[in-house]
């Protein structure tokens, strides 16, 4: 079997096990109060730590490139509200312009 | 009955879901063609799409293979990218209810844009992530199919959009002061850990941003 075959089967196995620590191994069990509150919070450390590693993350180092154009535009773009497709077609559009240059 | 509300419940995660959908088609496109340019296989990589479905670990994979590491370093790489999914998973564990085997199938639906944007509402998780499936894998396979045609995809900001992406799912998140404070923390302990831990470690650890809720909480 090849190295890709193996890292298929095996990646896929592992994220399937990942993903099904929560809702297999937390559903039936009630949390106090607090840890359900901090639970809560979880989404926007998370989503911010994506936005790092999609914006500034190559690897194991911090770069700046154009992605950073196409996040900037997002954040502007969201703090307008504008709509999601809006958002992420001003993200690829900054992007793609500022690598044409 | 069954088939209505079904068709419900696709109409509801197509507009909840609308914002995502073309950002997982053409990253998947682009994975397809990396896959292609890395020399992965094709079969391969439309099948790791289809199972792993996991954008951030496939990509590794295929460039730490392709760029000569071994098999091992891809494989952790790959998995420390999806730990995420642990936090990820607890946190809206609660939305899941039934046997163990129907909880592990659901589970499986759980990726970050179905989980940020299904809010905790088990039937739409499960839409949006089916419909993302779709984009995902149709993704994969159109770029493997044209692959060399297309050139670097990210020629065309695919990249920047994937950035883009998150802004927009991290913006409906901050709706107070102490969510905002969370994101702030998680942004920078990813920062700070990124050049000093494997890829993945720093998104897992900025999970610790929410004991910033712990007074308030």
């Amino acid at each position: 079997m090849s190295d890709a075959w193996i890292a298929v089967l095996v990646v896929g196995a592992g994220t399937m096990l990942i993903k099904a620590v929560g809702p297999v191994g937390v559903a039936h069990r009630t949390l106090p109060p607090r840890a359900e509150r901090l639970l809560e919070l979880v989404a926007p450390a998370i989503l911010a730590a994506l936005v790092i590693d999609e914006t500034f993350g190559k690897g194991r180092h911090l770069v700046v490139d154009a992605r950073l154009a196409g996040a900037g535009a997002a954040v502007l773009l969201a703090l307008a509200r504008a709509p999601y497709w809006a958002i992420v077609l001003a993200g690829a559009a900054a992007t793609a312009a500022v690598r044409a240059f | 009955m069954e088939s209505t509300a079904t068709t419900l419940l696709l109409r509801r995660a197509l507009r909840a879901g609308a914002p995502v959908f073309p950002a997982a088609t053409a990253v998947g496109l682009s994975f397809g063609v990396l896959a292609r340019t890395e020399h992965f296989g094709g079969t391969a990589a439309i099948v790791m799409s289809a199972t792993t479905f996991a954008g951030s670990s496939q990509i590794a994979t295929v460039s730490l293979l392709g760029g000569g590491s071994t098999l091992a370093a891809a494989i952790v790489a790959a998995l420390l990218l999806n730990s995420r999914y642990g936090p990820i998973g607890i946190s809206v564990a609660r939305a899941f209810r039934g046997r163990l085997v129907r909880r592990f199938a659901e589970a499986q639906l759980v990726v970050d844009e179905s989980w940020a944007l299904g809010n905790g509402d088990r039937s739409l998780i499960v839409g949006i992530c089916v419909l993302l499936w779709i984009c995902w894998v149709g993704g994969t396979a159109t770029g493997v199919a044209l692959g060399s045609v297309i050139g670097d995809p990210n020629r065309y900001g695919i990249d920047g959009a994937f950035a883009a992406l998150f802004v927009a799912l991290l913006a409906m998140q901050i709706r107070s002061r102490t969510r905002a404070t969370v994101a702030v923390l998680g942004a920078t302990i990813a920062a700070a850990l990124t050049p000093v831990t494997p890829a993945g470690v720093p998104i897992v650890v900025a999970t610790a941003a929410v004991l910033a809720g712990w007074r308030r909480a």
